[in-house]
């Protein structure tokens, strides 16, 4: 029993440095979530740069890798709770809030495929990039679940607004992204490449 | 592959076989119009000499073609023999891919070749991939004439002279789908768009496999190459330009048609074969709608080859003589043409997809006598010139800028609201827009 | 033998984003309809730095840099 008050005691700042790091990263990977689509659709502030948009959106990203190896690790080195390090990679292994912590893994595992592949993209070829990089939209859900559940701290009204907050911003590039795919072909041109479907027309030439 | 070096003898010519034709017509000889059956082709053109089933590429048969001087017949023109070195310098399965597309409107040569002697075009699929080294050969031919090459080539299984697998394969009708890389990207996957340059097709081709891709008259010229010879070959024609050719006459001549007239007829001549123009033309378009308006005055007595017509900044290209008349408006037929050349990029690249209908439209404007930008119409012309993955762009490029040379004087009267031309003719087939 | 090299762009992969002209106006420039004009040019020393980032940056990888040998 006095172990255990004496580890809770000391380890305190593990654990808020963990929640409030898990915080502070739902907010930048919304915003970066937001760079993202700016990026993909084109749109920025009058004054901003395309390649401006496209770098932050880079930049962000993995500073934010290197917020939340601190946010897993303050978790995992926390004794007051047992996560195991094996959480951090394999989801839904932890001893404590085993369905939480596993969401957060999940979008842990996801996120490292998105950037690694964007770090690498030259390599691959831009489709394969591409086709990973479409996880993002899986990660990010995940993830906001994951800080629905994983927290305790959705009584205190600013938590809630860096929550739904956050929510509000993706929803909103989301539908942004959305719209712009829907969007018709501009001027009569084509931006698809021909597809051998279209209707056969009558040749006409002399004989 | 090094250096081709010539030899003292034709190794192909064979003794026992029906004479070479003396002059012209070499492709075009049969009697009736319709298709020649194998039996007849023998009688006239004799066997082809057996060329072995060895798998490996022959020296002899390129460095036959290289001494014949032949050219590519798809619009390019490129030295046949180098195509066939390129590919034949590979490693791996080589093919051959029989381009019968023609994705030019005003063109008919090929279809007309395919319908008449599709075992000529046959014969040539065969001779090329012997020359290469290919197993097999696929022909890709325009559907209204593809029964008639099935049935050439079943009749061919049947006694089977040929050691090359022989297919035919339906075209896509669009103007790009005759591009080489466009042929490929069909027959792979279904969509006739041009491709990114690097790999070269006779590197890595169809399938990854090094590929030969030849227009269908250049193989039935192959064909009576390796039968009679490259001396024979060059009896007709010039000298820098030797051989034969189909070209197709349309728009005020007599008889619109597909005639074979030896490389550097005058123009005035190979508009004879189609029984002369009607009235007193304006211009010639020459070449398809990829090359370039010229002056009637200016052209017709020029030669009909690329030496003859360099001057006017035009050339032979597939083969297409469309005749103006004096009633027609060049610069209406041109916006024509350019809105349907627009229509027709593959829209895979920026420039081409916006540049053209910018063309278009700016084009369509002058044709009506509405106020036109020449300034921005020339800024247009050079954005697109050469800015997309393949040569259409800039083939719109060339026709609409010699049709600005050549209707100048149109276009100062257009530009005060009048035109030359009393009534609506149009000319220059383009086909209906069905999307 | 000297290597040069020039930026040549994939026009089939290339939807006129323009990141590329905004950080190296000295070499490229877009045509009216936002789709890149690259000169046909061999890279200066000086932008070389700059040369790369372009390649890097663009986000439909159609930019590469192209060694011309001269002897």
């Amino acid at each position: 029993m006095s172990a255990i008050v004496t580890a809770a005691s000391g380890s305190q700042w593990l654990w808020y440095v963990s929640r409030g790091s898990g915080l502070i990263l739902l907010a930048l990977f919304s915003v970066v979530v937001v760079l993202g689509v700016a990026t993909r659709t084109g749109s920025a502030p009058r004054t901003w740069h395309h390649f401006t948009v496209a770098e932050l959106h880079r930049t962000l990203s993995l500073f934010a890798v290197a917020l939340l190896t601190l946010h897993v690790v303050t978790a995992i080195a926390d004794p007051y709770v047992s996560i195991g390090w094996w959480a951090t990679i394999i989801p839904f292994v932890s001893h404590y809030k085993a369905a939480a912590l596993g969401l957060g893994t999940l979008a842990v595992d996801f996120g490292a495929a998105v950037i690694l592949t964007s770090l690498f993209r030259h390599r691959l070829g831009f489709k394969a990039w591409r086709a990973v990089h479409w996880l993002a939209y899986l990660a990010w859900p995940v993830a906001f679940v994951h800080s629905l559940r994983a927290g305790n701290d959705l009584g205190i009204t600013w938590v809630y607004g860096v929550e739904w907050g956050s929510a509000a911003l993706v929803a909103t590039a989301v539908v942004a992204r959305v719209l712009h795919a829907a969007r018709p072909a501009v001027s009569g041109g084509r931006r698809d490449p021909l597809s051998a479907a279209i209707p056969v027309r009558a040749r006409i030439g002399p004989r | 592959m090094t250096g081709l070096q010539s030899l003292d003898r034709d190794n192909f010519a064979v003794v026992s076989q029906p004479a070479a034709p003396a002059g012209l017509p070499r492709l075009l000889g049969g009697l009736l119009a319709g298709p020649t059956a194998l039996s007849e082709h023998i009688v006239r053109y004799g066997r082809l000499p057996s060329l072995g089933s060895d798998r490996s590429p022959s020296l002899e048969l390129i460095e036959l073609v290289d001494r014949s001087g032949l050219r590519g017949r798809g619009g390019a023109s490129f030295p046949t023999a180098l195509k066939l070195a390129a590919v034949a310098g590979q490693r791996g399965r080589a093919i051959v891919v029989g381009n019968g597309t023609e994705g030019e409107p005003a063109s008919s040569k090929d279809k007309v070749l395919l319908a008449r002697c599709p075992h000529l075009v046959l014969d040539g699929a065969v001779v090329s991939a012997r020359a290469v080294g290919a197993a097999e050969a696929i022909v890709v031919c325009h559907p209204a004439v593809r029964e008639l090459v099935d049935l050439a080539i079943r009749e061919r299984r049947k006694t089977e002279i040929d050691s090359v697998r022989l297919r035919a394969v339906n075209a896509a009708e669009r103007f790009v789908a005759g591009e080489a890389s466009a042929v490929i990207h069909w027959l792979e996957g279904g969509i006739p768009t041009p491709t990114r340059t690097p790999p070269r097709l006779a590197e890595r081709g169809l399938h990854g496999r090094p590929t030969l891709v030849q227009n269908v008259e250049t193989l039935a010229h192959l064909a009576l190459i390796a039968r009679y010879g490259a001396s024979w070959y060059r009896e007709v024609g010039t000298d820098a330009e030797p051989g034969s050719m189909l070209v197709t006459l349309l728009g005020a001549v007599h008889r619109p048609g597909v005639y074979e007239v030896a490389i550097g007829t005058r123009v005035s001549d190979v508009l004879g074969e189609g029984g002369g123009a009607v009235g007193k033309p304006q211009a010639l378009l020459l070449g398809g709608y990829f090359g370039s308006w010229a002056s009637y005055d200016e052209a017709v007595e020029r030669s009909f080859s690329h030496a003859g017509l360099a001057q006017l900044g035009a050339g032979p290209g597939a083969g297409l003589l469309a005749v103006l008349p004096s009633d027609a408006c060049g610069l209406v037929e041109t916006a024509r043409v350019a809105r349907y050349l627009a229509s027709e990029s593959a829209g895979q690249c920026g420039p081409c997809v916006f540049g053209l209908p910018a063309l278009a439209g700016e084009l369509e404007c002058l044709a009506s006598g509405k106020a036109f930008d020449r300034a921005r119409l020339e800024r247009w012309l050079g954005q697109v010139d050469g800015r997309g993955a393949c040569r259409h762009p800039d083939g719109v490029v060339r026709m609409v800028r010699s049709a600005l040379v050549v209707f100048g004087a149109e276009l100062e009267r257009h530009g005060r609201g009048r035109c030359c031309a009393p009534g609506t003719t149009e000319i220059l087939p383009v086909p209906g827009d069905v999307r | 033998m000297r290597t040069h090299s020039r930026i040549r762009v994939d026009p089939i992969a290339c939807d006129g984003r323009g990141l590329c002209a905004e950080l190296l106006p000295e070499l490229i420039s877009l045509d009216d309809w936002g789709y890149p004009i690259i000169r046909d040019v061999d890279v200066p020393p000086e932008l070389v730095r700059e040369a790369l980032e372009v390649v890097r940056v663009c986000p439909k990888l159609a930019l590469r840099l192209e060694a011309i040998r001269q002897s």
